[in-house]
């Protein structure tokens, strides 16, 4: 049938046009990945020499590298933290209550969201350096907690449009208190927007580079270790490191997922 | 008038689910016909394969004599009004109900006089500047109504057009549809699931069950004479009874029953010792304090409902079955309790063949075909 | 009574507000509010003779902006985010629209891949970038390797490649909005559009893009304002040959060490920022769904 086969033709163009966005989307992994089994011993470690494991040994040698990615890891978990705590609280309070300068917040809160990176960057540089907060692991810390709250309060607002209020007040009609209504109703039921927002503000916060270029000081986080090393070549044991992280999200990608699937099917 | 659509052997599988199996229709022009039937039997898969958003697994759809396969629905002179109304959010009413002149590439000054007068004719003038979501959906019907009945189509498609009303605007919209209908001497083929709707608006009725049209007949046909036991408990409230012929005596068959015996005009195509089934509506059921002529049925009278102008009462059998017999308000009735002798007039009681024979049969016609 | 009456309003009200938007309003206003005002500030400050900001009010460093060299990195950059946008409004319209509505059970799948390559930290994948385009990079190899050429060529440090990183960089900020839009899109109302005898040609245009125009609207804000700023995809795969305003503002703060004229231009950015937001709202944009 002419028909058929036209519709054909639309379904292999829109699978063909998919695959090479896919293949442009996963082209640079594919070269972190193959270059860190690349034997090469010469800067810029990029033509081909043969295959070595070599680099996932000098991995575990290279401390510096180590160090930076342990402290990205230590500033994403702190602030992932601290920022999913306090942007909850918050949308939950700009949701429930009224108050003076609530508008003025809400404002505020869209300025990360919007604004170049590098701006909330120089400006926190600048109100540190003013106040002599020596710059390290507490203001890289501040820093990231101020541009994850936004998206926090985002997710969890999401969840709250569709929240009926009355289930609390049902809750103390049956006799608890506020604060056991807060932690035996409210908090779960925002559960799937709270965790959504946390797993981005920890993606945004190991991803960063910019905010971080301008308030690290001595405490160096391993975006910025590569960025020291782009200049000169990146060695492949950093590649080796990606390689490890990406293997490390995608058997985190599928746990989650399959969880998800049986939940669903359990309902 | 001659036939407009044509069906002949459509079958639908979605995978190895079979949606619609080998289904023959055709639709006379000008002709009201409804599509009937619960969910998931078929019906709107039907409609949208005439309209062209599923292609048919095997099979021929034509319209006006002319295969429509290979068009797609934009090149199609049919339309649709669909169940959600999917009227246009973005667009102004004037301007959802001249799209299709739009698209035919209409002169303005043309469109605007038929989006007018069209307006007019579905009582929304002066709604020309709203949009769609400042409207009732009472409103929000005339405008999907209109937009695909301005293209002046040969066969207009509605999906459960009524659903989303509530019953007042339901009936009052039924009856408008209808006469609209006339007015423009349109094919109309309408889907639904409510049966009194089908009964009230249609020329003929399609009751379709699990991919198959179990009978296809008018409105007081359909009622009256249902042809398989689907279509007399989809229909209607009836009394249901299985049995097995031992008697046939002038066009007149004696069932033999699990509680006893009972009298049923017999038609020809139905013969001796053939297990059958006895439809008979609960206003032509009757009973008395003493026992009837040739109806060995005995039961108990359970309870008394009143529904306006009848009473119903529900009495039940031996083997516990519960019938349903309607009566004038105001007889004189037997206390609650009782034992009483329900019976009815042979030709008021329709004889179905039972459900093996009626596959049977389908499947030789499958064969023959 | 009245006390009594307070007393409840502090408990049902007051307090609770107090506990939870306390924390997050502290951060906004020490962490955001001010030091953005300080960054005002500072613009009209002068430097002395050791480098230094002293307080004192001069508007040099605006007309230091109006420097010809300048002007020709602010156009620059402009024309690279336009050109960002636009291609990834190009690859990313048409993409987003085949995974939305696919009917394939594979959907999620589809969607988590684009966001997939997002965790591998962006600088690497920038750099995989060049890995693959430079001079010794996979292109080059292959391209030698097949005779098609005999000296390497130099793929890297044009403003083509850094439109390149940018698109790479940006394009899911593109893609999901875009995804959101389209997968709302009623597809009853594409089968009437069609039913109503209009071709997929004027499908798209009168139906699909008027309806998902808010997710391109929200994607074009969300890549055409961070690439002003990215300066570092500009510093991996330009080479200094395709600067952006953020190149600017970074040589200030680091080692050009002229604080009040990387205030200066950082103010120039917020306005950008803020008109560029004033007509995403006009055009009916939800500021919600920037962050999600």
């Amino acid at each position: 049938m002419k028909r058929q086969s036209r519709i054909k033709a639309k379904k292999g163009f829109s699978i063909g046009f998919c695959a090479l966005v896919y293949t442009f989307l996963f082209m640079p992994i594919l070269v972190i990945v193959v270059n860190s089994f690349n034997a090469t011993t010469t800067k810029p470690y990029m033509s081909w020499k043969g295959f070595t494991f070599d680099w996932y040994q000098k991995l575990w040698e290279n401390t510096s590298l180590l160090g930076a990615f342990g402290n990205t890891m230590i500033i994403a978990i702190i602030s992932t933290i601290l920022a999913t705590i306090i942007g909850t609280l918050g949308a939950i309070g700009m949701y429930k209550y009224k108050f003076k300068g609530k508008k003025v917040i809400d404002a505020l809160l869209y300025i990360p969201v919007v604004i170049p990176e590098i701006v909330l960057g120089i400006a926190l540089l600048t109100i540190f350096a003013k106040v002599n907060i020596p710059r390290g692991m507490i203001t890289l810390i501040l820093a990231h907690v101020t541009f994850c709250i936004p998206f926090v309060i985002f997710n969890v607002r999401a969840r709250l449009s569709g929240y009926d209020g009355s289930i609390e007040e049902a809750s103390m009609d049956l006799g608890a208190n506020r604060l056991v209504t807060f932690f035996e109703i409210t908090l779960p039921v925002l559960a799937p927007g709270i965790l959504g927002g946390a797993l981005l503000a920890f993606t945004l916060s190991i991803d960063d580079v910019i905010i971080s270029y301008f308030v690290y000081g001595q405490t160096k986080t391993y975006p910025l270790k590569v960025m020291e090393s782009v200049k000169s070549g990146v060695s492949p044991d950093v590649n080796a490191l990606s390689t490890l992280i990406l293997i490390g999200t995608i058997i985190f990608v599928v746990i989650t997922q399959c969880d998800w699937s049986s939940k669903k099917k359990a309902k | 008038m001659g036939k407009i659509v044509e069906i002949e052997g459509v079958n639908k599988l979605y995978g190895s689910n079979h949606v619609v199996k080998n289904l023959n229709l055709s639709i006379e022009e000008g002709e009201f016909l409804t599509l009937l039937g619960s969910s998931g039997c078929g019906k709107t898969t039907t409609l949208r394969m005439i309209a062209g958003f599923e292609e048919p697994s095997t099979g021929s759809i034509k319209v006006e004599g002319e295969s429509i396969e290979e068009k797609e629905p934009f090149e199609r002179n049919v339309n649709t009004v669909f169940q959600t109304y999917a009227l246009f959010p973005h667009k102004t009413i004037f301007d959802n109900i001249a799209y299709g002149l739009k698209m035919k590439k209409v002169p303005k000054k043309e469109i605007k006089e038929r989006v007018l007068a069209m307006m007019d004719m579905v009582q929304l003038n002066g709604f020309e500047k709203r949009y769609p979501s400042q409207l009732s959906g009472g409103q929000k019907q005339r405008v999907a109504i209109a937009r695909a009945l301005i293209n002046r189509p040969r066969v207009l498609l509605l999906d459960e057009p009524l659903g989303a009303l509530d019953l007042k605007l339901r009936k009052q919209m039924q009856l408008e549809l209808k006469r609209l209908q006339k007015k423009l001497n349109i094919t109309f083929i309408y889907v639904t699931h409510d049966q009194e709707e089908a009964l009230t608006m249609s020329d003929r009725i399609a009751v379709m069950n699990s991919g198959v049209i179990e009978q296809l007949a008018t409105p007081s046909e359909i009622y009256e004479k249902p042809k398989t036991r689907f279509v007399a408990t989809f229909i209607g409230e009836t009394n249901i009874y299985d049995g097995c012929i031992t008697n046939i005596t002038d066009g007149i068959a004696t069932m033999t029953l699990e509680n006893g015996a009972v009298k049923v005009a017999c038609p020809e195509d139905f013969s001796l010792l053939e297990y059958a089934t006895i439809s008979v509506r609960p206003e032509k059921m009757k009973f008395e304090t003493k026992p009837v002529d040739g109806f060995e049925l005995v039961a108990q009278v359970k309870d008394y409902v009143y529904v306006g102008s009848v009473l119903k009462c529900i009495v039940s059998l031996p083997n516990g079955n519960e019938l349903k017999i309607e009566r004038l308000a105001g007889q004189e009735l037997p206390p609650i309790g009782s034992r009483c002798y329900p019976y009815w007039n042979p030709e008021d009681a329709v004889l179905i063949h039972n459900e093996s024979h009626y596959i049977f049969e389908q499947l030789n016609s499958i064969k023959l075909a | 009574m009245s006390r009594k009456k307070s007393k409840h309003e502090f408990r049902a009200n007051t307090l609770p507000a107090m506990l939870t938007v306390g924390p997050v309003t502290l951060i906004m206003i020490l962490l955001i509010a001010v030091p953005l005002l300080y960054v005002a500030v500072m613009s009209v400050c002068s430097l002395d003779e050791y480098y230094n900001v002293t307080f004192k009010f001069t508007l040099s460093n605006y007309t230091r902006l109006l420097n010809a060299d300048y002007i020709k990195i602010y156009i620059q950059s402009i024309v690279i985010a336009l050109v960002t946008t636009v291609l990834c409004i190009l690859i990313g319209y048409p993409f987003a629209y085949f995974i939305a509505r696919t009917k394939s059970k594979k959907k999620k799948i589809l969607y988590m891949l684009v966001i997939i390559p997002f965790w591998t930290n962006s600088l690497i994948r920038i750099y995989g970038w060049r890995s693959f385009l430079g001079t010794s990079g996979w292109i080059n190899s292959i391209l030698q390797g097949l005779h098609i050429v005999n000296e390497p060529v130099d793929l890297l440090y044009k403003q083509g490649t850094t439109i390149l990183g940018m698109v790479y960089c940006l394009i899911p900020f593109m893609i999901l909005p875009l995804y959101t839009a389209i997968e709302k899109l009623d597809t009853s109302l594409l089968e009437a559009s069609s039913d109503l005898g209009a071709r997929p040609s004027s499908t798209f245009f009168e139906v699909i893009l008027p309806l998902t125009s808010s997710g391109i609207f929200s994607g074009s804000l969300m890549v055409f304002i961070p690439c002003l700023g990215y300066f570092f995809v500009s510093d991996i795969l330009g080479g200094g040959n395709s600067d952006v305003i953020g190149n600017l503002i970074e040589r200030q703060f680091q080692s050009g060490n002229n604080w009040p004229l990387g205030a200066a231009l950082s103010i120039i950015l917020i306005i950008v920022t803020l008109i560029l937001v004033k007509i995403y709202q006009k055009l009916g944009g939800d500021m919600d769904s920037l962050g999600v």
